[in-house]
């Protein structure tokens, strides 16, 4: 045991990693989603030990050196609250997702190709914890690869039930790709300037020998720092879909199979948003991104868009999964905008919302995958009437919608809650009403949808639908009751995510 | 049995009530007997911390911390035993009368129907009893979404478009400017720059606008925000819901869209204007002049709508909108008497109120009519409907011997007490004139109804089609209604000294 516990930094991205290898080989007849099952069961125990670990030892922080060797030369994994929240909602995610996946993926994937359907499955959970538990630049770049080269896989095996996945693959691959190069070259950039490659040693050297120089006549590295900075952040906001850069979500979370679409708008986007946090405030600090480049004016700009737009045209699709995914790029902006603002409340407004947004949107797609799971396809007037033939489900949904719009008792009104109480200490009250009219927008089209579930009429020879089966609607359950838990009583996730912002914004003492 | 407890059941008993309605879904007597009981002994809770309230007790209870700092917490002090004793007694009658109709009409989902009503009274009684902004917030939230079921009720689309104005309109205003205002005010709050976010006697700006902290005329705009941040209120114009609200079953609209929604909306400005600006505190700073002004304007507009509409509910709607800024005016005048008459409207209007909304009912029922041209002699064929209706009439246009009198008294009383302040005396008589006028409207829209309903012979296609009165539990609970209508304008003694108490608080 004590050796688990030692290693289990390392053990939440390796034990994932060779089961997922394992899968592939051995996990035909079925075994592979008892295998991805009992990995994903152990990633999630390990995940809150993780968090309880770090949240209740005194500094905030656990260091793991990979092979031992000591940083900058080795590969540290570093554990502080942040990143600590994030391992939790993508183990939870994707734990629960794999009880969904049994039943939702049998229909849309053929059976001899399962394994390798649970294989991929466990290499983007891999690649997603990583990415999150990484403390070495370039390490994470190699996880990301992971991760995205096992979504795009996963996204095209919707194309039994719609070819149209296949190009929403492929669009996804190459604006991934390119995503993800920028981000490596802004990492290059950096590591001309410092030679380092680890986070915490390049803020270092940035701070100690680089910045100090902008102020005098012969600033050092100025264009270099800005424009490597600059590549990672178009790379990053092209990898977590914050508009303008959102072009390949929508056709991505539509067509891949309704397990993926709800991992990929709970977790990847999350994630994404998770390292451009890490960006800004750890690897080259406020004082640069905001203080020298006023980068919050651009990013609130693009998240007051993303808001207006993404829920505008949540409003117009008549597709269901693709009117959630359009409202994912809405709460991007939301997560993106509580960065911005540079202050504790927006801070935790965006780490909140990670957790928050994961429960509430992970919920909806399992929820819509079920109509999918029935009818092979979620639009809206599938949907009319369907409020006595799938009670469950549908106030799943419901109760899901309740939460984006933020409605009090909903996970999504503590997320606002802060992030309009930082945006108003910003003294920035147009953001404020862009967040409050965002809501509105939402209820719009959140109650588009439930008019037709409980007022519309079934046509009369449309076929009678049994709801889903035990163990689909036990994890959106589970995830919808969650939502509301945190809601109610947001004490732990507050704590946890204002722990987070403080130490981030160097205000905890 | 402590206070806490008793707070704590009082919000919870509806909340259980509700689940074994649902549970006893298939057998209507049962889920019936669960209603009537739940609304007694809900009443029965709430009137217990009377006692303790006239001795002037504040019981309290923290349910929760939300977030850090932000609790889940209540507190029971004068103004709102008046709002959760009016909603919780009205609601014993409204029970009763609601088997009636949703019998006598052979209404469909009716264990919805009474599964949604205890949800919407425990919200009422959290917004009564809460004793910060945030749980106000909550509760009025709640109160929102529990009665969008009632409201859409009829289930066509008829039902879905009001529904859409009644979410729509209501949500508009509490997201968009009741939640910035409250945030804003938290903001504030944790920066330092006002005391507090509970409610307290003389409002929690005093000190902050005293060092600068805080700019009048921020002050004045977050006082903006909150009163139309209240929807609930029905002051122009975001007052469309409300007629909107009409489609909805009668008992509906009798009880929650006259007394427990609305009465919520202007409680809630009585509430925030008292013990978050604080009455003083606004006077001194000049602010929130406006407000007696669109309330003026909402009680003429209001009438003079109400004099044309031929649909029974909906002059009735118009008629609640117009009434409800009598209670927003005599808080906007910001004299402890004006206050004091603003908390005994609320009873006043609510009494008088629900009696004539279950008149409308039942005169659907027993004669299938909803417009006010086909009620020509009725009277005779339903004398107690019609006598009850009377009754009602009388106190909106508060004439003497009814309740809605008292209130118009005190509210004429306290335009005398502001006339003492300093300065011009314009605004003064734009209240008597508006109250002069609005008077006369009253009587010019009801006493037709009256007259037609008692002198009015009955039309020969009438004749060809004989009915007698409503099924007994409506008309014994709009006698019982208009009973307390006439009641109180001779038995006042425990309004009078709760509203007493209210005006000691206010200065």
């Amino acid at each position: 045991m004590e050796l688990i516990h030692k290693n289990l930094p390392a053990l939440i991205v390796v034990l994932p990693l060779c089961m997922g290898l394992l899968t592939a080989i051995v996990g035909r007849r079925g075994l592979g989603w008892w295998m991805a099952m009992a990995t994903n069961s152990a990633v999630l125990a390990m995940a809150g030990q993780l968090l309880w670990n770090v949240m209740h030892n005194g500094a905030f922080e656990i260091t793991y050196q990979m092979g031992s060797w000591p940083a900058p030369f080795g590969i540290v994994y570093i554990v502080d609250p942040l990143n600590a929240a994030v391992l939790l909602v993508v183990s939870i995610i994707a734990c629960v997702l794999t009880l969904y996946a049994r039943k939702s993926v049998a229909s849309e994937i053929q059976k001899n190709r399962l394994h390798f359907f649970y294989a991929l499955w466990l290499f983007c959970t891999t690649g997603l914890l990583g990415i999150t538990i990484t403390g070495d630049a370039f390490n994470l770049y190699v996880l990301l690869e992971i991760s995205s080269l096992s979504t795009y896989t996963l996204v095209a095996l919707g194309r039994s039930r719609n070819r149209r996945a296949l190009t929403a693959a492929i669009n996804y691959l190459v604006l991934g790709s390119i995503g993800a190069n920028f981000y490596l070259l802004g990492i290059a950039y950096l590591y001309m300037v410092t030679g380092s490659l680890n986070i915490a040693d390049i803020r270092h050297i940035l701070e100690t020998t680089v910045f100090p120089t902008w102020a005098t006549d012969a600033p050092q590295y100025r264009t270099t720092v800005i424009v490597g900075f600059a590549f990672m952040a178009v790379g990053l906001s092209l990898k977590l879909a914050l508009f303008p850069l959102h072009g390949w979500l929508p056709n991505a979370y539509t067509y891949a199979p309704s397990a993926v679409s709800g991992l990929l708008a709970s977790t990847a986007t999350k994630v994404g948003a998770y390292v451009f946090i890490r960006v800004i405030f750890t690897l080259v600090g406020v004082n640069f991104a905001f203080g020298v480049l006023h980068t919050e004016t651009a990013l609130m700009v693009s998240a007051g868009a993303a808001i207006i737009i993404g829920s505008w045209l949540a409003l117009k699709q008549t597709n269901l999964k693709k009117m959630l995914a359009y409202s994912s790029i809405g709460q991007i902006g939301y997560i993106t905008l509580g960065f911005s603002l540079n202050n504790v409340n927006g801070l935790t407004a965006s780490i909140i919302h990670l957790f928050n947004h994961a429960l509430t949107k992970g919920s909806m797609f399992m929820a819509l995958g079920v109509v999918v799971y029935r009818l092979g396809n979620a639009r809206l007037k599938d949907v009319r009437g369907l409020g006595r033939q799938l009670p469950v489900s549908m106030a799943v949904f419901t109760a899901g919608g309740l939460g984006l719009i933020g409605v009090p008792l909903t996970a999504g009104f503590i997320s606002k809650w802060y992030l309009v109480t930082g945006a108003i200490q910003a003294h920035r009250y147009e953001m404020a009403a862009i967040v409050l009219f965002g809501s509105l927008l939402a209820l719009m089209y959140v109650w588009r949808v439930v008019e037709q579930i409980y007022f519309g009429k079934r046509d009369e020879n449309a076929p009678k639908l049994k709801e889903a089966p035990v163990t689909m609607l036990v994890p959106m359950v589970l995830l919808v009751a969650a939502s509301i838990y945190f809601g109610i009583d947001a004490r732990a996730s507050s704590w946890v995510a204002q722990t987070a912002a403080e130490l981030l914004l160097g205000v905890k003492a | 049995m402590t206070p806490e407890m008793t707070i704590a059941l009082a919000l919870g008993t509806p909340l259980v009530g509700s689940m074994l309605i649902a549970m006893a879904g298939r057998i209507p007597n049962l889920r019936e007997t669960f209603t009537l009981l739940t609304a007694l002994a809900t009443f029965g809770l709430v009137a217990s911390l009377y006692p303790l309230v006239i001795q002037g007790g504040q019981p309290e209870l923290f349910l929760l911390e939300m977030v850090p700092g932000v609790p889940l917490s209540f507190k029971v002090e004068p103004l709102g035993m008046v709002y959760a004793l009016v909603a919780t007694l009205l609601w014993v009658p409204n029970s009763l009368y609601s088997i009636g109709y949703m019998r006598g009409n052979n209404e469909k989902h009716q264990t919805r129907f009474y599964f949604c009503f205890p949800l919407a009274i425990a919200s009422a009684v959290g917004i009564a009893f809460s004793a910060n902004i945030f749980t106000m917030f909550v509760f009025y939230e709640t109160l929102t979404f529990s009665t969008f079921p009632l409201v859409t009720h009829k289930n066509n689309s008829d039902a879905v478009k009001s529904g859409r104005v009644y979410l729509g309109i209501l949500l508009t205003t509490s997201v968009c400017f009741q939640l910035l205002a409250v945030l804003w005010i938290y903001a504030l709050y944790q920066n330092g720059d006002v005391s507090g976010i509970d409610f307290v006697r003389g409002g929690i700006f005093k000190q902050g606008l005293a060092s600068g902290l805080v700019a009048p005329t921020v002050f004045g705009l977050l006082f903006f925000l909150y009163i139309y941040g209240i929807g609930k209120a029905a002051i122009m114009p975001v007052h469309r819901w409300l007629p909107a609200a009409m489609v909805a079953p009668t008992p509906v609209s009798a009880f929650l869209h006259a007394v427990a929604v609305v009465k919520a909306g202007v409680f809630c400005v009585i509430k925030v204007t008292v013990y978050v600006f604080g009455a003083e505190t606004l006077l001194q700073y000049n602010q929130g002049h406006w407000l007696i002004y669109v309330a003026g304007g909402t009680i003429l507009i209001g009438s003079l709508i109400a004099m044309f509409q031929d649909n029974l509910k909906r002059r009735l709607a118009y008629s609640t909108i117009s009434q409800l800024s009598y209670i927003v005016l005599g808080t906007a005048l910001l004299t402890p008497i004006s206050i004091m008459a603003a908390t005994l409207h609320i009873i006043a209007h609510a009494f008088g109120k629900i009696t004539l909304f279950f008149a409308a009912g039942s005169v659907y029922t027993a004669a299938h009519k909803t417009q006010v041209s086909q009620l020509d002699g009725i009277g005779r064929r339903m004398p107690w409907t019609m006598g009850a209706f009377t009754v009602g009439t009388l106190s909106m246009i508060g004439v003497p011997v009814v309740v809605g009198f008292v209130s118009k008294w005190f509210l004429i009383s306290g335009v005398i007490q502001r006339w003492e302040l300093p300065g011009g005396h314009f605004d003064e008589v734009f209240v008597l004139v508006v109250i002069l006028f609005s008077t006369l409207l009253n009587a010019g829209y009801f006493l037709p109804i009256v007259y037609r309903a008692f002198f009015k012979p009955l039309s020969d296609d009438d004749l060809k089609h004989p009915h007698g009165e409503a099924p007994w539990p409506m008309v014994t609970a709009l006698t019982f209604t208009a009973g307390l209508t006439l009641f109180f304008f001779y038995w006042n003694k425990p309004a009078l000294e709760l509203a007493e108490l209210v005006r000691r608080a206010v200065g």
